[in-house]
């Protein structure tokens, strides 16, 4: 344990060992789990978000929607709950970039960094209790979504696309883990996140059907990953073909996080 | 601690240009120099925060770029700004750390308790950091870099930003810790400060050490002490200046008269100029309210090592601890 102990070899440097990973993201994770606990305000984004986005859609746009869809607000509802779901791992994965960067320039980090342990701790722990805070998220949405007359048909279904949601978020954190340590004030990433979501969150099919968009939008909406993890929470919960939007969906979640969790430990690492 | 021809830069500015540094174990290492100097640059360098551009060190037998990990295990590291957690209590900052350097639970809880009796903390342990006042937060960050048992500790201007009182406080803790066998690499922009906790001093300027050696060798070098000279009566500031200037001493600067503070400074190189300048006042009947030394300050060090003013600005700080001279 002591300095005495351990040799310096001549070249290299010791690996740490994976049961002190899983310790070190252990400890961190009680960290960020201990700020939630004693700043419970930061939760009200997840309490709030939920109810308001189901509010507005349902009761603002719900009618009319539904009707162009051949129904009422009661079908829209059936639509629009899968979707918002989907959304829910896109809101909460820009949280996280903000959070990242505030804690990053506290001088904390400098500590963090200065300690014997894993680059990828720090991160993974951010990126589970940011999990934990989207699951919470989403039961607000299915208890408002109830409230507000949505049927849940299949309950398996609706367990699945909850995974799938949690799935595609944290591949999304690992962008927006890369915003927050690459930019230089929480302000900016946030900006930043707004330009990125806005686009993506309205262009798909999360709110409305594509089939009345026009034809370069619909080409965007198409291949827009947001698309397919909404059309996949839809088929899951509703019944419907899944197997298309769902492989899209695990590619992107699977390329993504390959691509940029590493670029995240890399910054990460090497940020002065 | 070896460090050789350790450079790095930030696009044009050269933050470090070509250092060289020994430090022997146990002992303390002063590194004094002004804002932008490079102090900082190099604890992050040496603590593994930053990789230089070229040059080597090694720190307890790890070289710091190639092995980073067994490094981090055996240093400690309290900032210019405390790094502690604002939102966890100082027990669980610490419980924290400890976890982090692999303590089991047990000792981690005993290690946590121990330290935060020593830095006076008990009271205050489960209270938020964030309600903590500066030194109180410092003492913290001293417990934190501590809780590993390190065998080398960087203190990046401890104090910076306290007010006297507290500052002694944290100076107390720093000299139990050096009692402790750590050694430690302090970085500073006093003095003052540098007296009371180095054994050696080592002076830097825009990225390039200027001077290093022990404590007393530097002062001696730099040209000792001012005298501060205080007549009882006011109207006697100016009949006093003359009668010192007349003595012809000039140490680092000339003699000048702080009317503010109704009083002369004469820059004294030896005890002789110090006796001298007790005799002419003497000679001429005037009373003194009191004389103090006080040590040189930045500025002064670095007018004398380099002809030059320190390269940016100083806040300057009185010199708080004199030594008062029986009059």
């Amino acid at each position: 344990m002591s300095a005495a102990t351990l040799t310096p070899t001549a070249a290299g440097d010791a690996p740490i060992p994976l049961r002190a990973h899983l310790r070190h993201t252990g400890a961190l994770i009680r960290r960020n789990l201990l700020w939630i606990r004693q700043d419970p305000e930061s939760m009200f984004d997840a309490i709030l978000f939920p109810v308001i986005f189901t509010l507005l859609f349902v009761y603002v746009f719900g009618g009319s929607i539904g009707a162009s869809m051949g129904g009422g607000q009661d079908q829209y509802v059936q639509y629009v709950v899968p979707g918002l779901m989907a959304m829910m791992g896109m809101n909460m994965a820009q949280g996280v970039g903000t959070g990242f960067n505030t804690d990053f320039n506290s001088g904390v980090m400098d500590r963090f960094r200065s300690l014997p342990i894993g680059r990828g701790s720090v991160l993974v722990a951010k990126i589970a209790v940011e999990l934990l805070r989207m699951l919470f998220a989403t039961v607000v949405l299915m208890i408002v979504a109830v409230l507000v007359g949505f049927d849940i048909t299949h309950w398996t279904g609706m367990l699945a696309s909850i995974g799938l949601s949690a799935v595609f978020g944290s591949a999304l954190m690992w962008v927006f883990l890369t915003l927050g340590v690459v930019m230089k004030s929480a302000q900016s990433v946030q900006a930043m996140g707004f330009l990125v979501l806005m686009p993506l969150q309205f262009g798909s099919s999360i709110f409305a059907p594509t089939a009345s968009m026009p034809g370069w939008l619909q080409n965007f909406t198409d291949y827009n990953p947001l698309s397919a993890l909404a059309d996949t929470a839809r088929g899951l919960m509703l019944g419907g073909p899944v197997a298309h939007d769902l492989w899209v969906t695990l590619a992107w979640s699977v390329g993504l996080t390959a691509v940029m969790a590493p670029v995240a430990i890399h910054k990460f690492r090497t940020k002065n | 601690m070896t460090v050789r021809g350790l450079v790095k830069h930030y696009g044009d500015t050269k933050a470090l240009d070509g250092v060289d540094l020994d430090v022997r174990e146990g002992t303390v290492m002063g590194v004094l120099g002004p804002n932008g100097a490079g102090k900082t640059t190099l604890v992050r360098i040496l603590s593994t925060l930053l990789a230089p551009d070229a040059g080597r060190a090694t720190v307890a037998g790890y070289d710091v770029v190639r092995q980073p990990r067994q490094l981090r295990r055996v240093i400690g590291l309290t900032g210019q700004y405390a790094s502690v957690d604002e939102k966890l209590s100082g027990w669980e900052n610490l419980y924290l750390i400890g976890r982090l350097l692999d303590l089991s639970r047990k000792d981690t809880r005993a290690r946590a308790d121990e330290l935060l009796e020593r830095f006076s903390l008990t009271e205050a342990a489960r209270r938020p950091v964030g309600t903590y006042s500066g030194g109180m937060r410092r003492r913290l960050d001293l417990a934190a870099s501590m809780i590993g048992r390190p065998a080398v500790l960087y203190l990046d201007e401890p104090t910076t930003g306290l007010d006297p009182r507290t500052r002694n406080e944290v100076w107390d803790e720093v000299k139990a810790m050096v009692g402790d066998g750590v050694t430690v690499l302090l970085t500073t922009q006093y003095m003052e400060e540098a007296e009371q906790l180095a054994s050696e001093l080592t002076v830097v300027d825009r990225g390039k050490v200027i001077a290093g050696g022990g404590i007393e060798e530097l002062k001696a070098r730099v040209g000792g002490r001012t005298l501060r000279v205080r007549p009882a009566d006011p109207a006697h500031l100016r009949p006093l200046a003359r009668a010192l200037d007349e003595l012809g001493i000039t140490g680092l600067a000339t003699t000048t008269v702080d009317a503010e503070r109704g009083s002369v400074l004469v820059p004294v190189l030896s005890d002789e100029q110090l006796t001298a300048v007790i005799g002419a006042v003497t000679a001429r009947g005037i009373t003194l309210s009191s004389v103090v030394t006080e040590l040189p300050s930045l500025d002064e060090v670095f007018l004398s090592l380099t002809g030059h003013r320190a390269s940016a600005p100083q806040d300057a700080r009185p010199a708080d601890d004199r030594e008062e001279v029986a009059v």
